[in-house]
């Protein structure tokens, strides 16, 4: 079998889960975009193995390991998710903006208001967990 | 102790008085006075005594050099020749009775321990000034007077024109002390020494390069120190300060030290014709416009103030036609009778609550208040007049006899010419001294209308100086024969022409202004006026503030009043407006100086903050465009992010391959 | 290019087949790889969010038989245990506990639509054309199966048994990770949320 079919096909699953990953809102739908990612690099993983006729079988290993990485990445991510939306009531991806800076907040071109702006992000938010927050970034 | 011994410890004892009081006067109240006053008439004890023996003979010199300083050595060194002898005697009498006289008249001054160790502080540069034999000691004697004349005219500084006057005194004398600076250098380089002695030598033997430029540059400083035209505006302002202040300051020493410093070195300035002769006009324009403006003003102290600026032009006068004996005797008996002139002023302002000669013309008996002052001024304004046998007389005919002795041509050193001119100038100006000193007695004394206010009998501290000061005034002439033995020599006894010239000249000019006053006295009951100062019980300093302060709001102005029954009124004619506003010479430095520089700062500011300033706002307001722009990029959404980090990616790996690709 | 050169050094057999007369194995290969690549695409697109996860199994399994097709079965097993099996059962859990809804959600694609099909098209184009060109004369010899289920199994506990027991320390470390993030934290009570959420995850590990 030509290498170029697995190659050719792990290269167009990937930028598919990557139009997934940058496109898609719910953070369920990223994450899954993300399985397709890994399973196109683990199937190069395979291709190469196969065709290098590693004596080690450092390909399957490797996907092997991938494979449950990738196992213990959903788990995560499914957390961080339910975590975001217990506290935002939503899961959408675009609406975490906390790390954006709000207009009104040195957007108006103020000179001197450049050094203030990164303080009052944190305090006027609703009380919540703040690892939340940063996990989301993350997820 | 030797003498040179003693004649270290006359400056230095009001040194250590003065670092003592600024130290002690406000922690120790009770110091203040004893510091003051004790380390004065200590010094006067010893320059009497280093005085009497030194006797006139060969000078007293002594040099040490503390460290190498460079090409031209600077030395610490004491020349004591018989002028330096007798004028560090008039400087301890004078700071003795200004101290003392201090003492009541600020009486209850909360800023007295620093005005007391300011004058002793005064009271040592200008004995360091005397004695020294080297140039840049000198030096350091005469800016420690300038900025110590700063401080004491400033002693009223809530005045505004008393802050002012400060200022215009320090500037206007350091104005002539760079020139002065510059010409102590290129003299020393010329004589490749600061001593006196040396430099004199240097003189002596023809080593000078250029005698005229280093002349004028001195006589610059020498202008700014003793208020000569046309440095000479700082000094009736000055008398914004407390009196005492202007007795010793200006009258009897500070200003006197630019004079003594031309007798020091007049070989130097005898070696240029140009610069004698440059001294004589000066001398001439001041004597005569001095005593015109004299004549118009209506501030006591003020006249005080410009017939000082007068007699110095005598002074300058002298030493313009070489007769540096004539000089310092002048500045000797004027040192005292000026210093007795002011005295007794504070003593009557303090008596009539008032600096105005309008107000005190319409008090009557104001003189049976203060007969001390009355009588010691008197015999003060007969020795400014020059009345024989009063000490004034003496030393003027000297100045005019040597005048005219090198008029006539018969002196080696100086040009015909400048003796002319000093003569002839010196004459008009014993009219006009005779003239403003009657005026002075008349409005003062003579006053008719309301009673004198009476506030008690003046300090004993106040009134015993006065009787100390009047007896040099009255008898230093009989000193004439014994003189010239300390000086050069020359001969100061008066010559029968100038005598008689002066004195009738005098006469006729006392004559015509009482003639005046009895002319005008009628309308001075028809136009009352006069401001008394609010506060007459208190001690005299804090009256004559309150007199400065208020002389401008009564009157108008601070030099004149409006006074139709003055006698200067009518002998001045149309001249009188002029003359009272010192012949417009501050309007002209406005003009020449003041507004050139204010302009400059205007243009100055405009550049800084519409040019400069622009490329500082520009180089804030692009970075903060840029960072505007670059914000709007901070979205928040993370796949905005994670788009662009991957787009950036595949651009690059493609380039990558691209330039791999191309290298292959 | 570089890719190509380490192929050559190490497979002796490299012989050069024509695309044009495929064998029947790839064309198995490709058909398949249609299916999976059409599923991954659905799954990416589509509006109903179930069905993204439902494609997504297609796609996964689709995988699985690939990786049967190039003799690694072991792999593939394991791709359908985890991936179908589990992975993809946790997302529907995951779809239904933040009350994903049922049916279109006209709002499943989010405004960087746009911006992500380009970079996605640009990095596929740039990534095939780099495949392609450096490994398109290799040939994958797939008569001795290479991932047989015995020597998988004895090289993963031979030679990789340090690596794969670190591995299970990540995965400890994933599910303490889980556990305190899904923990509703006791002071905070007005959490919408579903009760209870995170344990289930734990329950299909």
């Amino acid at each position: 079998m030509h290498l170029a079919y697995p190659a050719v096909l792990a290269v167009l699953l990937f930028c598919v889960g990557l139009y997934g990953v940058l496109a898609r809102r719910n953070a369920i739908l990223v994450l899954m975009s993300v399985e397709l990612m890994l399973n196109a690099v683990n199937l190069n993983l395979v291709a190469f193995d196969v065709w290098l006729r590693d004596a080690l079988h450092a390909g399957q290993a490797l996907t092997l390991f991938t494979i449950a990485i990738a196992a213990a990445e959903i788990g995560i991510g499914l957390a961080i998710v339910l975590a975001v939306y217990r506290n935002r009531g939503t899961s959408a991806v675009d609406d975490l903006r906390d790390t954006a800076e709000r207009p009104d907040d040195g957007g108006g071109g103020g000179g001197d208001s450049e050094g203030a702006a990164a303080e009052p992000d944190q305090p006027d938010r609703p009380a919540e967990g703040k690892a939340s927050q940063k996990a989301e970034a993350t997820a | 102790m030797t003498t040179t011994t003693l004649a270290v410890l006359v400056p230095l004892l009001p040194f250590l008085g003065a670092v003592a009081g600024l130290l002690l006067g406000r922690t120790v109240p009770g110091l203040a006075r004893p510091l003051a006053v004790l380390p004065a008439l200590t010094s006067l004890v010893l320059a009497a005594v280093v005085a009497a023996r030194q006797g006139g003979d060969g000078a007293v010199d002594a040099a040490t050099q503390l460290t190498p300083t460079g090409s031209v050595p600077v030395e610490l060194a004491l020349h004591i020749d018989g002028f330096a002898a007798l004028v560090a005697v008039l400087v301890g009498v004078v700071a003795s009775c200004v101290q003392i006289y201090s003492t009541a008249y600020l009486r209850d001054d909360p800023r007295y321990p620093s005005y007391a160790a300011l004058v002793s502080l005064f009271t040592s540069a200008m004995l360091l000034v005397v004695y020294s034999g080297d140039l840049m000691v000198l030096l350091v004697g005469w800016e420690i007077m300038g900025i110590c004349s700063y401080f004491l005219v400033g002693h009223y500084w809530e005045t505004p024109e008393a802050r002012a006057a400060s200022l215009k005194a320090f500037l206007v004398t350091k104005l002539g002390d760079v020139p002065f600076l510059i010409g102590l250098f290129a003299l020393a380089v010329d004589a490749d020494s600061f001593r006196i002695t040396k430099i004199l030598a240097t003189v002596a033997n023809g080593g000078l390069d250029h005698p005229t430029l280093i002349a004028l540059l001195l006589l610059a400083g020498v202008a700014g120190k003793s208020a000569q035209f046309p440095l000479h505006s700082w000094l009736p302002d000055a008398m914004a300060g407390p009196t005492p202040v202007s007795a010793l300051i200006h009258a009897a020493t500070m200003v006197a030290a630019g004079v003594y410093f031309i007798a020091r070195l007049l070989p130097v300035f005898a070696a240029s014709a140009a610069a004698l002769v440059v001294l004589a006009v000066m001398a001439a324009v001041t004597m005569a416009g001095s005593a015109l403006a004299a004549l118009a003003q209506d501030d006591i102290k003020r006249v005080l103030a410009y017939s000082t600026i007068g007699q110095l032009g005598y002074m300058t006068g002298a030493l313009a036609v070489g007769d540096r004996g004539a000089a310092v005797f002048h500045l000797l008996s004027h040192g005292a009778f000026k210093a007795l002139l002011f005295l007794a002023a504070g003593v009557i302002i303090h008596a009539a609550g008032t600096n105005s000669l309008a107000a005190m013309s319409r008090m009557k008996d104001l003189r049976a208040r203060v007969p001390d002052a009355y009588w010691t001024m008197t015999v003060a304004l007969l020795a400014l007049a020059a009345i024989p046998p009063f000490s004034g007389f003496f030393s003027k005919e000297a100045v005019l006899g040597a005048a005219e002795h090198t008029a006539t041509g018969h002196a080696e050193s100086a040009p015909a010419t400048a003796g002319w001119i000093v003569l002839v100038a010196g004459l008009v100006t014993a009219l006009l001294t005779a003239a403003y000193a009657a005026r002075l007695w008349l409005l003062a004394f003579y006053g008719r209308g309301a009673e004198a206010p009476d506030h008690g009998r003046q300090p004993v501290a106040m009134t015993a100086v006065l009787w100390v000061l009047a007896v040099p005034s009255l008898a230093f002439g009989v000193t004439v024969g014994a003189l010239p033995d300390w000086f050069d020599g020359h001969k100061l006894a008066p010559t029968l022409t100038t005598s008689v010239l002066g004195t009738g000249l005098a006469l006729v000019g006392a004559l015509v202004t009482y003639g005046a006053w009895r002319h005008t006295t009628a309308l001075a009951a028809r136009v009352p006026i006069g401001a008394v100062a609010a506060h007459p019980d208190a001690d005299a300093g804090q009256v004559e503030a309150e007199a400065i302060a208020t002389h401008a709001p009564a009157y108008g102005d601070v030099a004149s009043a409006p006074d139709p029954a003055d006698p200067g009124r009518l002998l001045l004619g149309p001249l009188h407006r002029h003359a009272a506003v010192g012949f417009h010479l501050d309007a002209v430095y406005a003009a020449l100086f003041v507004r050139p520089v204010q302009a400059g700062a205007r243009l100055v500011r405009f550049l800084d903050r519409e040019v400069v300033d622009t490329y500082v706002r520009g180089a804030g307001t692009a970075p903060r465009w840029l960072g505007a722009a670059v914000r709007r990029a901070q979205t928040g959404n993370v796949q905005t992010y994670l788009s662009a980090l991957l787009a950036g990616t595949v651009v690059l790996a493609v380039a990558a391959v691209l330039v791999a690709t191309a290298g292959a | 290019m570089t890719f190509a050169a380490v192929g050559h050094g190490t497979l002796a057999a490299a012989a050069p087949q024509g695309f044009l007369s495929p064998t029947g194995v790839e064309i198995a290969f490709v058909l398949v790889g249609l299916v999976t690549l059409g599923a991954a695409v659905v799954t990416v697109t589509t509006r109903q969010l179930v069905h993204a996860a439902l494609w997504l199994v297609v796609a996964l399994g689709g995988l699985a038989v690939e990786y049967l097709l190039l003799t690694a079965e072991f792999i593939a097993w394991v791709q359908v245990l985890i991936y179908v099996g589990s992975v993809v059962v946790l997302l529907l859990f995951g779809l239904m506990l933040t009350r994903a809804p049922i049916g279109r959600s006209p709002d499943a694609d989010s405004g960087n639509r746009p911006v992500a099909l380009a970079v996605a098209l640009a990095a596929a184009a740039a990534l095939v054309w780099v495949v392609v060109d450096a490994f398109r004369t290799q040939w994958i010899d797939l008569d001795k199966p290479q991932g047989t289920t015995d020597v998988t199994g004895s090289i993963l506990f031979r030679h990789w048994v340090l690596p794969f027991e670190a591995l299970s320390v990540l995965l400890l470390a994933a599910l303490v990770g889980a556990i305190v993030l899904s923990r509703r934290n006791a002071a905070r009570s007005e959490s919408p949320g579903p009760p209870r959420a995170a344990d289930s995850d734990k329950e299909q590990r």
